[in-house]
This record gives C-alpha cells, structure tokens and sequence, in this order.
C-alpha cells in the first residue's frame, strides 16, 4: 500500500522534479542579475551599451526573466518539494504532469527568450499594447502559463488524494498554504490569458486590425496584483512554517496563519484598478472601490507580523530571555537559514508602507510611473520574497540533492545576505528618492535637453548604480553556493525543516478547508469590483488601434 | 477561534488606523473633489488632428467655464505637441491631452500633473501652478526607442 502520510524526506523522485525547476530559475537569476547591473550602468550616465543592444532590450531581459521566469519557476519547485514532504510522495500521474508543466514553461520561456534576444519584442515584462511584439512571444508566455496549470493542478491532485485518505482531519499546513496559493494563481492568471489568447494573438498575427487597449490593460492588472502575492505566498511560508523549525520554537497559531491565507486569496484580486489610477476611461468611484478593497489586506499583513514577532518572542523568552527585547539576543543569527530571510521579513515592513502611498486614491499621483514605483518592488520582490527564497534554497537544495550545508557555505550566505541589504539600501533607497523628485522609472540615461530638473537625479542614478554593483556581487555568491548545493557539497542529510503549532494552540477548525465557501466568496467579491466599470468599457469603447513597433 | 488579547488589541489599533485613513482618502476624493484624473471622453485615435480641441494644441483663453484657460497637447512618439508653453502663475488651468499612437505618459516632474495617455481616450486634469520656474514635461510610460527624449516644458511666469 502507497504510504501517503508526511515524509521527512522528499522522494528523490520528486526531488529531481523540483531541481528541474531550480536549474532553470537560477539560470535565470545570472542572466537577469547581469541585465540589471547593465541598466544601473547605462542609468549612470557613464556607460554606453554596444551596438546593436538597446537598453530598452536589456530591461525586457531583466524584467522577463526575474519577474516572471525565475519566481515562477522557482516557486512551482519550491511548492512540489513542500506538497511531496507533507502530503506524501506523489503520484506518478501527478508526477507526470509536474514534468510536462515543466517542459511547456520551459519551451515558452525560450521561444520568449528568443524574440527578446531577437529584438523582436522589447515591450517589457508588462507588454502593454499597442506595442505589438512577435506572436511568437504571445506564445511563448502562453505556455509558461499553461505549463503552470498544469503543475498546479498536479499539486491540487495531491491535496485532494491527502484528503480522501485522511477523512475529517485537517491537512498539513504547508499543503494548505500551496493549495492556496495555486487556487489564487488560477482565478488571477485567467485575465492574461484572456488577454494574451483572445486580443494579443489574433491581432499580432493579423487576424484582427486593431485592439482595445484599456480592456487589455485591465485584464493585465486583474492579474498583475494577484501576481506579487503569488511571488509573497511561498515567502510567508516560509516565515510562518519552516523558520519557527530553524529556530527551534514552535508555530503560533496553525488557524491564525490559515485565516491570513484566506484573506489574500479573498483581497488580493479585485484590486487592480490601484495600478490604472491616473488612466482615463474608469470612473473614479469604481477606483475609489477596489482602493479600498486593496487595503484590506493591511488585515492579513498585521496578523502576519504578530504571529512572527509572536513565535520568535516565545522562543526567547523560553531560553531564559529577559527584559523586554532580551528575547532577540536568543535568535541564531549565526544560521543563514533564519537570518537571510529575517533581513527579508524586515525588509517588508518599510516596502508595505511605501505600498500603502502607491494604492493611495491621491498619494498615486505623486509617485506614478516614477522610479519610486521600482524601487518599492525592490523591496518587495526583490529583496522581501528573493531574501526568503535564497533562504529557501540554502536547506533546500541539499535537502533535494542528498548533500549539506556546510559551516563555509553558511558563511558565505551570511555575507550574502547582508551585501544584498547595503546594496539595497543604496540602490532602493536613491530609487525612492529621485521617484520622489519625478524621475522616471524604465527610461534610459537622459537629461531631456539639460533640464534643470532631470540634472538633480543624476547624482541618485549614480548611487543607484553603486547599490546595482554591491547586489550584483550578492547573486554572483548566490550562484557559488546553489552549485555548490548542487554538485559539490558534501553528502549527507540535511532537514526539511516543518514546524508545528504550539501546544497551548488550539485544535483548527475545518472550515478552512471548504473551498467552495472561500473560492465563492472570492469570485462574489471579482464580479462586484469588475462587472460593472468592464461592461462600461465595452459600450463606450472608443475605435480600437492598429499596432505599432517603436522600438 | 482563540486569539491572544495582545493580538486583538494590536487588530483592533490596526483596522481602527486604516479605517481613518480610508476615512480621509474617501472625504478626500468624494468630498473635497481631490479624484485622479478619470476622464471618460473618447476619440478616434486615427482622427486626432482633426478633432477639436486638438486640432489646436496649445495654450487657449477660455469664457465662462471653471477654468480660465485650456492647455491642449498632443503626443505622439516621441514628442508632445506643443514643445513649449508660457503659462501664468495663480490661474486655472485645464489640462486636455491624448495620444496618436502607442500609450505614452503626461508627467509635469515637481508638481502632482501625472496621468497616463491612452490612444481612444482623453485626459484630463485642472490645476493650478502656484509656483513660477521651468517645469519639466515627460513621458513615464515606456513607448519605445525614444522614450527617454520624449519630453516638454511648462514656463510658469508672474501674472
């Protein structure tokens, strides 16, 4: 009989899976890392690309492969190894269906790749239209999404299959928190692919003469915001689940995390107007709506950090801690396991904060299309949720691969960690600065004919560029310690680590799990926030527009 | 559920805080007409150079409306059209602009003019400019190769 209870160790089956997706996510990270220090470059004002490169072709390599290639990947692996460890092994269909979500991501990401290196599509990570691109990267994208659902749905099989066999009990919580997380990938990648299939393709291919570009750009949002809770999800996870294990504590509440995970899923998805702000064509009230939707995951956020702060306090407090921050000195700072992602976890204090100006009905304003915008989601993704993963990889692939971390490679990624926070405190921090003072966000080197005006940024472009150096020496080390995971490192066994809830906890209730309930409600809340100001976009559309390749 | 009282004290400070802040966001917008801008007037991008107001880009005096002069551009890649305006401080301007081509952005850096320009659609937004100088104009919206040269200038001068 096929055990499906947890596992301490990931089947080397499974595993292999999961390094699949590993492989291609830090291919990725070089190559995307190494477009992002060519951009600070450029920025700069003291560094010209070679011809026939174009800056504009850098930071679509830049933003494709880090934004979408390497968090997607990384979390689809990510995700099997936690399914396999606690939901059991998986099934070989299952299995199956991992490796040709796999493939299709792959080929997809390549035939982008190659329209991108072919300059045929440098419309950025966000290819908003008329800019129309090869159908070739339509299609490309099509099948990194569709290879995702495929893989999804391998994970969501292996969730009901843990049900089935365990009748009445409440699944394990990393299990639940995937499932999450894929069912909030599912509803919010519906709109890309509508966009993506039914007016991108046909109208690139020539099939139709004209698109209409605001109903393109609000499927994009009613996806693009779901998207960045999809790269934080397996974050949380990581800081809700596997790091009260690193420390040695215990989780604080199993139905508290929970509730937050539901909460994401409800309120991260009728918001994308707070992207469309300062666009014509919507009604402000209806901004005015999914602003305030928006800001409801304040909620979750808030439980988040109790529950962290929580876990780690507890943990002090019982080596002996005393005083009112005694507590802290108990960590072990010493773990590149903890502290990698606990400079992530900080990190995300200050980058929600400038969130909450972005979704700002009126702050936007001020901050829209500005390089603040940039140096916000540097530190959400790239150092909140990247600092996470990183963490993340540092267990996990010895873990997968049969080896260990050893005491120099725990070293390194300590150095690691804190040459991303400095780099990202000079490159962030001169972001939201020059943002501040209206420079532009994905523009070349320019000082529009000696303005006065654009002359102030350039000092903050260069302190973007030393911060850009210092992150590059980060994913260079990064590098040296996945292949050493990879290949190098000593054999032997490194932990999984899984926490559990405290036993002062309570018992969970199960109607986490009706997902007819949770699923309803979030559909319930789509319709309110988009039906209306969408039907009025297709009455009072204006002629559509021919497409245009400007670059 | 259980939930520790620390825990709901820190909740109860939390949703009470963001619901002030809705507060003033909504009293804001609803009340005090501070709304982004949002115009729901459309054109046919094919027809823009033949459609009033922008037939004539520039600075216009206008009667009887709340406004005291309509400032109309043209964008297109990658200029605006006019490249330069005279504008005086303490009048009520109201800003009228579009695209002929691809989605480009309306920018005034050092001020809170900032709105996106869709082919299809109109934007616009009345202000004020309080303070005199050269203002810089440009688009935030990546619209191709030119991008960064797209730009235009506001000379705020003493009535």
């Amino acid at each position: 009989m096929r055990s499906t209870t947890e596992k301490m160790k990931v089947d080397p089956r499974d595993a292999k899976l999961s390094m699949a997706h590993f492989y291609v996510a830090f291919i990725a990270l070089a190559l995307g890392g190494l477009a992002g220090l060519l951009q600070v470059l450029v920025r700069s004002g003291n560094f010209q690309l070679p011809a026939p490169i174009t800056y504009y072709q850098v930071l679509t390599v830049h933003g494709v492969l880090l934004g979408l290639v390497l968090t997607t990947f990384f979390i689809i692996g990510f995700q099997f190894a936690a399914m396999s460890r606690t939901a059991g092994t998986l099934s070989n269909g299952a299995r199956k269906s991992g490796w040709l979500g796999f493939w299709l991501m792959t080929i997809g990401t390549a035939m982008a790749a190659a329209m991108v290196l072919l300059n045929k599509a440098s419309v950025l990570f966000t290819f908003y239209a008329p800019l129309q691109a090869h159908p070739i990267f339509y299609g490309g994208l099509t099948l990194v999404v569709v290879g995702s659902w495929i893989g999804g749905g391998a994970m969501l099989t292996s969730y009901v299959r843990w049900r089935k066999q365990n009748p009445g009990k409440v699944s394990p919580l990393l299990s639940f928190m995937v499932v999450v997380n894929m069912l909030l990938w599912l509803v919010a990648t519906i709109g890309v692919a509508a966009t993506v299939l039914l007016q991108m393709l046909p109208w690139s291919l020539g099939l139709v003469d004209t698109i209409d570009v605001l109903i393109s750009r609000t499927l994009f949002w009613y996806f693009g915001h779901p998207l960045v809770y999809f790269w934080l999800l397996p974050a949380y996870m990581c800081w809700y689940v596997i790091i009260p294990r690193i420390i040695g504590g215990k989780i604080f509440s199993d139905s508290l995390a929970r509730m937050s995970f539901i909460l994401f899923l409800l309120f991260s998805i009728p918001v994308g107007f707070h992207h469309q702000l300062t666009e014509p064509g919507i009604d402000p009230a209806w901004k005015f709506l999914q602003v305030a939707l928006t800001f409801l995951v304040v909620i979750p956020s808030l439980m988040t950090a109790f529950s962290l702060f929580g876990t780690f306090e507890m943990y002090g407090r019982q080596k002996g801690a005393k005083g009112l921050f005694g507590w802290l000195k108990m960590l072990p700072w010493g773990d590149a396991r903890f502290t990698v992602p606990f400079i992530g976890m900080v990190t995300f204090i200050p980058a929600g904060a400038g969130g909450m100006v972005n979704a700002s009905h009126q702050m936007n304003q001020v901050v829209h299309n500005t390089i603040w915008v940039t140096g916000h989601f540097h530190l959400t993704l790239a150092t909140a949720v990247i600092l996470t993963f990183f963490g993340i990889s540092y267990w996990l692939i010895p873990h997968l691969t049969g080896r260990v971390l050893t005491k120099k490679m725990n070293k390194l990624a300590l150095i690691q960690g804190c040459l991303w926070a400095i780099g990202m405190i000079f490159m962030s921090g001169a972001m939201h600065a020059a943002g501040l003072l209206g420079a532009p966000r994905r523009s070349s080197f320019s000082t529009y004919g000696g303005s006065a005006q654009a002359t102030e940024w350039i000092p903050y472009q260069i302190a973007q560029a030393v911060g850009g150096t210092i992150l590059f020496v980060a994913i260079i080390l990064v590098l040296i310690i996945f292949i050493n995971l990879a290949f190098f490192a000593p054999k032997g066994e490194q932990e999984f680590p899984v926490g559990e809830a405290a036993e002062t906890a309570e018992k969970t209730p199960l109607i986490f799990e009706n997902w007819k309930l949770w699923l309803g409600v979030t559909v319930v809340l789509i319709l309110f926030a988009y039906t209306i100001p969408l039907i009025d976009m297709i009455q009072n559309a204006p002629p559509g527009q021919k497409g245009f390749k400007l670059w | 559920m259980h939930m520790h009282k620390f825990e709901k004290i820190w909740l109860v400070f939390g949703i009470g805080s963001l619901l002030v802040f809705l507060n003033v966001v909504g009293v804001s917008a609803f009340y005090m007409g501070n709304q982004p801008p949002s115009c729901l007037t459309t054109i046919d991008p094919e027809k823009v150079d033949t459609t009033k107001p922008f037939n004539k880009p520039g600075l216009h005096k206008v009667e009887g409306k709340d406004w005291d002069y309509e400032l109309v551009f043209v964008a297109s890649a990658f200029s605006y059209n006019p490249a330069k305006v005279v504008v005086q401080k303490g009048v009520k301007v109201k800003i009228m602009a579009t695209t002929k081509d691809v989605i480009h952005g309306f920018e005034v850096a050092g001020t809170n003019i900032n709105m996106m320009l869709e082919p299809g659609y109109v934007s616009e937004y009345v202000t004020t400019f309080k303070k005199t100088g050269e203002f810089l104009i440009l688009c935030n919206e990546y619209c191709g190769v030119g991008h960064h040269m797209m730009s235009s200038k506001i000379e705020v001068v003493e009535k």
